[in-house]
């Protein structure tokens, strides 16, 4: 059966247009042209620009014309509203940033260009990214197109909502505390959080700069590795870029899982944990012990630590990196608001800040500003960081005696929109399988393998800093094994 | 964790933050709410243990000094996104009284 050009992964629509069976330009219109059909429902993109992206799927055709060939050459994609694009509106998903246009690109989205990717819009996130469920956007909540009343995950929820009803061949996300992995879970598609370090940061809109990192969503695992292979390396704009060399991510690919050993921490398996995700994972891990794997139980004492440590340092570092939006260089600002034409220095400041954030974002901050505030210095953020450096250790550990491991990506499958708005401490246990690996810096990739009352359950690969590699090669054998990623919401 | 009214305002006035009286009772409410959570950070032993302020192992990595310039179309673009400019610069309220 012929499937339409948007339902493409990565690597089928490369080989059609090595072929010539297909152009940059009609694959870039039939994603366009789903994303007109489906995202009045789902609310994926907050924008699409429709003309420069078929002017630069020309400009790949005619590359290809001259001999040019493979890559991400003439491949339509989105990026998450917080990475900055030159000359298309950068919002996250903010009325502080709602009509701001950076004058450059992020790094990654540089390194795209030149491999000729052709940008499609920007997609929806809880506003700057603070959030598990993209309830938190200025701009309305992006539904999951598995069931339009629940939410996508987040914050890179429009990233991975656009990904499973094929709006876009691959998406852009960032992660910070789960922010790819949630929605990928959620919405059934792969997402991978690189290890900090491997892809720059130059020109995403800072969140917690220790353990911000951006990535790929993604149909396939080997598609995730084709878009990592093209935005990592070092930057000389991002200081904490590591000059690691790229993983063999395609020979790894397809070594097989003999001998392997993965590890499953025994605290991501107790209370909390749906019987439902238990049981989905338990049927993967009997999968991959076909497949040769073997596995061994291990433990992360400190796991329930991860979360009340990550909302320390988070909010910390968001109250120093948000500073920046005062009113006076860009983005919304009271110092021309008629009424306010005697407003002084500090007032603007206060004015614009209070009014152009939102609640989520006001909460952090306060809750940020306290915790390095004179006299509970060493009581939060002083300890939330030694917390870290015993989370850290405890992760090294483990690694030295398994290859990778095995957990839940969340406790349970999406929840429903305003379910939990009103909760930050609920909504920010949403958290408690992927903070660990964010503190700690490691690689981590969530896959579908499965689905509990028709929505997608979502497993999570931990590896050594560095070693993508072997998750792209879990992971595929997995899929190959499998066929949940072939799966697709009736949307 | 009780927080004061008084301390609450406090923060927001650090964190240069206008709320009106709603926000100054939900967010100091949710604040304890969020800290009571947090301090089970309290029963770790963190005696002997050094913070982390980052997972990467670099140290002290630089750049040569050198200023580069800045294409003139992108500064144009910077500027236009300020409220105020005056001579091809941002223009700020009175610093000093």
């Amino acid at each position: 059966m012929p499937i339409k050009l948007n339902e493409l992964t990565i690597k089928q629509a490369q080989d059609k247009l090595d072929k010539n069976e297909i152009t940059s330009v009609e694959l870039t219109k039939a994603c366009l042209t789903r994303i007109k059909e489906a995202d009045k429902k789902i609310k994926a993109c907050l924008t699409v620009c429709e003309k420069e992206a078929i002017d630069e799927a020309k400009q790949a055709d005619e590359k290809r014309n001259k001999g040019k060939k493979g890559g991400l050459l003439g491949i339509p994609y989105l990026a998450k509203d917080n990475i900055l694009t030159k000359g298309v509106k950068t919002t996250v998903a903010s009325k502080i940033l709602e009509n701001y246009i950076a004058p450059f690109d992020a790094t990654i989205i540089k390194k795209l260009k030149k491999a000729g990717a052709v940008l499609l819009g920007k997609t929806n996130l809880d506003e700057f990214a603070h959030g598990a469920s993209t309830e938190n956007s200025a701009f309305g909540s992006t539904h999951n197109p598995w069931d339009l009343e629940r939410v996508p995950g987040g914050s890179s929820g429009g990233s991975g909502a656009a990904v499973i009803a094929d709006m876009c061949l691959f998406a852009l996300g960032t992660d910070t505390g789960g922010s790819i992995r949630c929605p990928a879970s959620f919405c059934g598609v792969v997402g991978l959080k690189p290890t900090y370090g491997r892809s720059s940061r130059f020109g995403l809109v800072s969140m917690t700069s220790s353990t911000d990192v951006p990535g790929p969503l993604t149909k396939t695992v080997e598609d995730a590795s084709l878009v990592l292979k093209t935005i990592e390396g070092v930057d000389e704009q991002d200081s904490t870029t590591v000059d690691n060399k790229s993983g063999d991510y395609e020979n790894f690919l397809f070594k097989n899982l003999k001998g392997l050993k993965i590890g499953l921490p025994e605290e991501y398996f107790v209370e909390g944990t749906g019987v439902g995700v238990k049981k989905t994972i338990q049927v993967a891990v009997e999968k991959l012990k076909e497949l040769g794997a073997e596995f061994i139980e291990v433990n992360l004492p400190h796991t329930k630590y991860g979360v009340p440590a990550y909302y320390i340092i988070t909010p910390s570092e968001i109250s120093s990196n948000l500073a920046r939006f005062d009113g006076i260089r860009y983005g919304y600002s009271e110092t021309n608001n008629g009424r306010n034409s005697e407003n002084d220095l500090m007032s603007i400041y206060k004015k614009s800040r209070g009014h152009g954030f939102g609640p989520e974002v006001k909460r952090r901050i306060m809750l940020g500003t306290y915790a390095l505030s004179a006299g509970y210095y060493d009581a939060y953020y002083l300890r939330a960081q030694k917390v870290r450096t015993i989370i850290k250790k405890e992760f090294d550990e483990v690694l030295e005696k398994v290859d990778l491991l095995l957990t839940p990506t969340a406790p349970h499958t999406a929840f429903k929109i305003g379910e939990q708005v009103d909760n930050p401490v609920k909504m920010y246990l949403e958290d408690i399988f992927v903070t660990g690996a964010s503190l700690s810096g490691l690689p981590a990739m969530s896959i579908n393998c499965g689905f509990v009352d028709g929505l997608p359950v979502g497993l999570q690969l931990i590896g050594k800093r560095f070693d993508e590699a072997i998750l792209f090669r879990v992971g595929h054998n997995y899929e190959k094994a499998t066929n949940w990623n072939e799966k697709k919401p009736n949307i | 964790m009780k927080i004061s009214k008084e301390e609450i305002k406090h923060i927001a006035e650090l964190a240069r933050l206008e709320l009106s009286n709603e926000e100054f009772e939900k967010y100091g409410n949710q604040l304890e709410q969020i800290l009571g959570y947090i301090d089970q950070l309290q029963e770790v032993d963190v005696s002997q243990i050094e913070p982390t302020a980052q997972v990467t192992g670099l140290v002290n990595v630089v750049r040569e000094d050198k200023a580069v310039d800045w294409d003139k179309k992108e500064v144009k673009v910077a500027l236009n996104q300020a409220p105020e400019t005056e001579a091809n610069q941002v223009k700020v309220k009175r610093v000093l009284k």
